[in-house]
């Protein structure tokens, strides 16, 4: 297993998960969202290609009202 | 009236940009857009709620980016970092959409600039090839340097964000406006209608509000209060008022052939 953190919040995932894999378990799919990994974007055509690694730090935004 | 309000080469017919937060529901969202005329709304972008209801209603939904121009903002941050990378991140979610408010705030009591680190965002952004629109203090010098940077529309707070104490100091405004070439829109502070009119009449290009129209009692009739206010004061700044005449009236009806008292 490796540890990340998603939206500051720690979170255990087989090693070798795809983003794609992540996103599709978090009921994401599909959805209008961006992603940060370690401060870095990543881009949505590039999900099934990251594999991510032990450390991680994730943010997975959307956007909300706001003024 | 050909009069469009035009930002980093994109025309619109309104002048009245409005921020989509603080609404009852998405409904009512959407309702007080439609009567505010707007064309530009603000969105903010947030971590999603990883517990939530897959179903649960979008803003993307209720207010389609293909029917309104998103302005995705940085509200929040605190540092240059963190709006950079806000902004980075709502660039990816919007396919690649570049017109973004920047803000950079300095504390959560006055939720007022930090120019320092805006304008170091500022830097970092018109160089990455977003479109900036600005929002700073009411300090003429910044709003220059800001232009000067390449932002495409500079943001000056009439007020402090959602206080509703409406144009404080209209000075400052017109200081701004004389140096700055690009669009100048006042951001926070408007209460009512009749400050967003006076905004106008000062020469603004544009006024952006949310908490005047979301915290009013009800907030679509003074969305169409605020459309209102903001043609209004537009159409008596293009017209020209009349001068000002201190200490001496001058009547408006003929000063002949008034009849005579008829006791002489």
């Amino acid at each position: 297993m490796i540890t990340l953190t998603i939206n500051g919040a720690p979170r255990q995932l087989p090693v070798n998960t795809t983003v794609a894999t992540l996103i599709e378990e978090m009921g994401l799919a599909g959805k209008r969202i961006a992603l940060e990994r370690n401060g870095d974007i990543v881009p949505r055509s590039t999900f099934t290609m990251q594999t991510l690694v032990d450390g991680d730090k994730l943010e997975i935004v959307v956007a909300v009202g706001g003024g | 009236m050909n009069d469009k309000l035009i930002i980093a080469g994109k025309s619109y017919s309104s002048r009245l940009l409005v921020g989509t937060g603080k609404y009852k529901d998405f409904t009512e969202t959407r309702a007080a857009l439609d009567a505010s005329g707007t064309e530009i709304v603000t969105v903010a972008i947030r971590r999603t709620n990883l517990g939530q209801n897959a179903n649960e209603p979008n803003l993307l939904d209720a207010v389609p980016p293909s029917k309104f121009t998103y302005l995705p903002n940085t509200a929040g941050c605190y540092t240059a970092d963190d709006a950079v990378r806000t902004l980075r991140l709502a660039r990816e979610l919007l396919d690649g959409h570049s017109l973004v408010k920047l803000e950079v705030l300095g504390d959560p009591q006055s939720l007022y600039p930090n120019v320092i680190e805006t304008i170091a965002a500022a830097k970092t952004l018109v160089a990455e090839g977003f479109q900036v629109m600005v929002y700073t203090s009411d300090d003429p010098i910044i709003a220059k340097q800001l232009e000067d940077i390449g932002c495409v529309a500079i943001m000056p707070l009439a007020s402090l964000i959602g206080s509703g104490m409406g144009i404080l100091n209209p000075w400052n405004l017109q200081l701004i406006m004389n140096r700055v070439s690009v669009p100048v829109i006042v951001d926070a502070g408007v209460g009512t209608a009749s400050d967003a009119a006076i905004a106008m009449e000062l020469g603004c290009a544009g006024v952006l509000m949310n908490t005047a129209i979301a915290g009013a009692q009800n907030p679509v009739l003074m969305a169409s209060a605020m459309k209102k206010g903001v043609e209004a004061g537009r159409e008596a700044y293009l017209a020209g008022r009349m001068p000002k005449k201190l200490y001496s009236a001058s009547p408006s009806s003929p000063t002949t052939g008034i009849i005579s008292s008829a006791r002489n």
